[in-house]
């Protein structure tokens, strides 16, 4: 561990703003690069089925 | 040789082998991502020594620079797909190159945004328009006219030879990003790792660093097969093999 306690990680020598809203910027990024994708797939593949559903239905 | 090229053309070509074959990928990129991301970020926040010159906020560099490479490197991507896609006409290559852009875009924004953060404590200025800074903001621009594009036209066949053809010709940019910071007067300072070089940092500064590369590239991986998946679902809803895989059990 480079810092000595926690109030000197969260504080970074007075970077501490910079250093964290990058960080939370990219990782915000980072999550809705993965979440809105696979809400996407899994919204894809329920319209399908039903899609499918219907018309297995309709063909009865 | 002949029989194995042809045996290959065909898979790459066929929406139901990429996902199949994606599906399986899928949980190693998750793993992959998780893992190193992990790693790279409890190392670079927590454990790699502060630059004696910078101070803490060099650890922006963990982001900024994955960040900034995986930008020019999924552009490459994508112009290699369309030019793919162009000649050799396998349309998978075309849900691929469509997949890359949000991601592309996602990192040319990070590296844009982190690096007007650490250029605040360290040049002074969040913003200066030079060779750099404008050429990165040309490449995001590139992307969301890619994205656009895609969105303006129809049908899908012109779509995907129109952003083939403009991912092609602003591969310009790269070269233009890569030399920007030798070729005219700049605040950015040269890349600080080669690969053909020994890095002339610690290890505990470069490894975390490593990390970071890799694990945000898993992460691409795993954004980009999510989203392909779910386009190879749409473009054949038609097909035999999407009814079958959807059937309600």
């Amino acid at each position: 561990m480079y810092f000595d306690s926690l109030s000197d990680f969260i504080n970074m020598g007075g970077h501490g703003l910079y250093v964290w809203s990058s960080y939370a910027l990219t990782l915000a990024l980072m999550a809705a690069s993965i979440l809105l994708p696979w809400l996407n797939l899994k919204r894809t593949r329920k319209q399908l089925r039903r899609q499918f559903a219907r018309e297995a239905a309709n063909a009865e | 040789m002949w029989n194995w090229l042809k045996t290959l053309y065909h898979r790459l070509g066929s929406p139901k082998w990429f996902y199949q074959i994606t599906g399986k990928w899928l949980p190693w990129f998750v793993a992959a991502s998780l893992v190193l991301l992990t790693t790279g970020l409890v190392m670079g926040l927590a454990y790699a020594p502060m630059d004696y010159q910078q101070g803490n906020s060099f650890r922006i560099m963990y982001i900024h620079v994955p960040a900034a490479f995986l930008a020019q490197s999924v552009y490459m991507m994508m112009a290699a797909a369309g030019v793919v896609m162009l000649v050799w006409k396998i349309k998978m290559a075309d849900v691929v190159a469509q997949a890359l852009a949000p991601v592309g875009a996602a990192m040319t924004f990070i590296s844009l945004v982190t690096g007007a953060i650490w250029g605040m404590p360290t040049w002074g200025t969040w913003w200066m328009w030079d060779a750099r800074l404008t050429s990165m903001l040309i490449l995001f621009f590139l992307y969301l006219g890619v994205i656009a594009l895609r969105e303006a036209l129809s049908p899908q066949e012109v779509a995907a030879k129109a952003c083939a053809l403009l991912a092609i010709v602003g591969v310009i940019n790269i070269p233009i990003i890569k030399y920007s910071v030798d070729w005219w007067y700049t605040l950015h300072q040269p890349a600080s790792i080669k690969l053909t070089e020994k890095p002339a940092m610690p290890a505990s500064m470069y490894l975390p660093l490593l990390f970071m590369v890799l694990g945000f590239y898993a992460l691409l991986g795993w954004s980009v097969l999510l989203r392909a998946r779910a386009e190879v679902l749409r473009r054949e809803a038609k097909s035999g093999w999407v009814r079958e895989l959807l059937k309600d059990k």
